[in-house]
């Protein structure tokens, strides 16, 4: 997994609420092969008119936030289905940042597994930055190390779970980690098995 | 003398192996259920050379793509594809599977409490979120990304941050005609879409003991829509009926003793919850969605918000919703017009929803088209047995399959662009059932009852025998 340290990068102020998993990723696509990359099905259904065509009134389509690798949302970003394809299409097009005052809990969890960056801040902060960014150079510098969020106006903190920090600080893949506990997994497996059989199911069927 | 738990206090102590300085544990997972989504989940197995840990815990159903017209013949090649990879990858990893040819095929929420697989007590894990519906027996279960669906295949394990605790104490009794899917719609209009976030959520309370299997389902089922961790009813002795006789659960001295552990499952007297939310359940009206998200809830009494009474934020977010529900502010809810209905899905496809919606549609004639895709291949044969097939037949309504079906639409059932559904599943999100689809959630009586009537109707209104 990339590691995560520090990233300016262009930004874009999404400003929706509730953007949910089907949102960022329609369900139509998610049977494609992830070869040629899932980007182009970023927010598909709201970047892309009828016929195909880039909607020029979608903030994500401007030219002015060109080749973002961050967004700024309002609360509840990744609500919904656990697809992990929608962390997939976010990274895939470039994004590897979202700030919002809140994330659905599945979303966040894959989103750190792959190395994108779900930043909390505050309701109030994020209204300031929506604020700024309205004016200012679309441009952001996030500081994991630091906890820290900088625009040309201001530097805000921002919050993210403590193992999820170290996660993306290291690149660390759980896996490894958890192959280091075999011993302890095979010995809770027999305890288990042997104090709760009926835990191992009979396929009558 | 240990200190008070809660029920979740006890599923998580009895499922971590081991526990960091950090807070992480690493848990033990009892069954894990995968569908054809969990493709990029074997994808990975395959790149690190890995094989599945243990087998005989690992259950796959096909759900998601599956065809429910026309078995077993599927026209779209790439939708055939991802129902042949999983059961390629089942074969392959000596997996038990419930295909499409199977006779408990169905959508993997309904098959697992079905057949018995779900049982109190165990931790039950699945790359979707609708996973919490488990739990409605006392089973600690949550959805989970194709990262940790590979994990749980490697190693029968999860690393996990302990949520917080939260009660919903529900107690009254709900009305007639009024269902566990208009208190589920309730609770989330009530607490928000992020309410639970964070959260175990355990539901308390008289009408919870009230609530049959189905009910409990369903509202556990929904419990991911206020952003629940997961949800939990404790096992009592309507779990133990319910388990009784199904096919993969214990019988014998084997559940005796299982049911002796299963009765410790409860909430200590004394235990703390780290938020409590009380509902009145007398005041829960038939319930129903009029915008993109299911905490865009009211009573169908109600009429459409005016974004000009909230606050700004929320006034665009009511505004957008609005426009792409293709409605005006302060419409009464009761009236707007379908185009189609759906019932169906893991939240209302079991056989106490098709009772419910075939109650209302006996002898009558459904002024819109629509489709009925049973939970599970066996609640269609029961459904079948008791004539509820030719009550919706009659009615002039499409009797399906079993799969996931218009509920996401992968399979190919979709709603039309602007077409307005009215639907017994659980999100109502922009797209969900089809581009540009308008889809408001409801219970299957009341999707029923809108049917007849041809637009959005308060269930109570129709000439109906007492439930």
């Amino acid at each position: 997994m990339d590691r995560f340290t520090t990233l300016e990068a262009v930004v874009c102020p999404l400003g929706l609420a509730n953007v949910d998993t089907d949102q960022l990723i329609p369900a139509r696509f998610m049977s494609r092969s992830r070869d040629q990359g899932y980007g182009s099905y970023l927010l598909h259904d709201l970047r892309f008119d009828a016929g195909g065509e880039p909607r020029s009134d979608f903030i994500l389509n401007a030219p002015r936030h060109a080749n973002a690798k961050i967004l700024v949302a309002r609360r509840n970003f990744g609500t919904g289905s656990s697809r992990e394809a929608a962390v997939y299409a976010l990274w895939d097009y470039g994004i590897r940042c979202v700030i919002a005052p809140s994330f659905g809990d599945i979303f966040a969890s894959n989103a750190v597994k792959n190395g994108l960056l779900p930043a909390i801040v505050t309701e109030a902060d994020v209204e300031a930055l929506l604020d700024d960014l309205a004016t200012s150079a679309p441009v952001l510098r996030i500081d994991l190390e630091a906890q820290s969020i900088g625009t040309a106006a201001r530097r805000l903190g921002f919050w993210i779970d403590p193992v999820h920090r170290l996660q993306l600080l290291n690149g660390w893949d759980d896996i490894d980690l958890t192959l280091c506990h075999a011993e302890q997994i095979a010995s809770y497996r027999r305890h288990r098995i042997d104090a709760e059989p009926w835990i191992v199911p009979s396929l009558r069927v | 003398m240990t200190a008070p738990r809660t029920l979740f206090d006890k599923l998580w102590d009895a499922h971590a192996i081991a526990t960091r300085e950090d807070g992480e544990a690493l848990l033990w997972v009892d069954r894990h259920f995968v569908h054809e989504g969990s493709h990029h989940a074997f994808r990975k197995l395959d790149a690190r050379g890995m094989t599945v840990a243990e087998p005989l815990l690992t259950i796959a159903v096909a759900d998601h793509y599956v065809p429910t017209r026309g078995r077993p013949a599927i026209a779209d090649p790439d939708i055939a594809s991802m129902v042949s990879l999983l059961s390629e990858n089942a074969a392959k990893s000596g997996i038990e599977l419930f295909g499409l040819d199977h006779p408990s095929q169905g959508i993997v929420h309904v098959v697992g409490p079905e057949l018995g697989l779900t049982l109190p007590g165990l931790l039950i894990v699945c790359g979707d979120s609708h996973t919490s519906t488990h739990g409605a027996l006392g089973a600690f279960a949550f959805g989970i990304g194709a990262s940790e669906v590979a994990h749980v295949l490697m190693t029968q394990t999860l690393w996990q941050r302990k949520p917080k605790r939260m009660r919903i104490t529900i107690d009254g009794t709900l009305g007639p005609h009024i269902v566990a899917k208009d208190l589920a719609l309730h609770v989330i209009a009530t607490i928000g879409t992020g309410g639970a976030q964070g959260h175990a959520v355990e539901y308390a309370g008289s009408a919870i003991s009230a609530l049959s299997m189905e009910g409990r389902l369903t509202l556990c089922n929904m419990s991911i829509e206020a952003g629940a961790r997961c949800a939990l009813v404790a096992p009592d002795d309507a779990t133990f009926a319910f388990l009784s006789g199904r096919p993969c659960a214990p019988q014998g001295a084997v559940l005796d003793n299982a049911i002796a552990y299963w009765r410790t499952l409860v909430t200590d007297a004394e235990a703390v919850f780290d938020r409590e939310v009380r509902i009145d359940a007398g005041a829960v009206a038939p319930t129903v969605t009029w915008g993109v998200s299911p905490e865009d809830a009211l009573p169908i009494t109600a009429r459409t918000p005016q974004p000009s009474l909230a606050d700004p934020a929320r006034a665009a977010a009511i505004s957008d919703a609005l426009h792409y529900m293709g409605l005006e502010p302060d419409t009464p809810l009761s009236g707007i017009a379908v185009d189609r209905v759906f019932i169906g899905s893991c939240t209302n496809g079991r056989l106490e929803d098709l009772r419910a919606a075939a109650a209302v549609l006996r002898g009558r004639q459904s002024r819109v088209p629509g489709l009925v895709s049973p939970g599970s291949s066996a609640v269609k044969r029961d459904a079948e047995a008791e004539g509820l097939d030719q009550v919706f037949k009659a009615a002039g309504l499409v009797w399906a399959d079993s799969g996931c079906s218009m509920c996401v639409g992968m399979n190919g059932d979709q709603v039309g662009a602007g077409e307005r559904c009215a639907s017994s599943t659980n999100r109502n999100f922009r797209g969900r059932q089809g581009v540009g689809a308008r889809t408001h959630l409801m219970s299957s009586a009341m999707v029923a009852a809108a049917a007849v009537t041809g637009h959005l109707t308060d269930i109570r209104s129709m000439d109906l025998l007492e439930p």
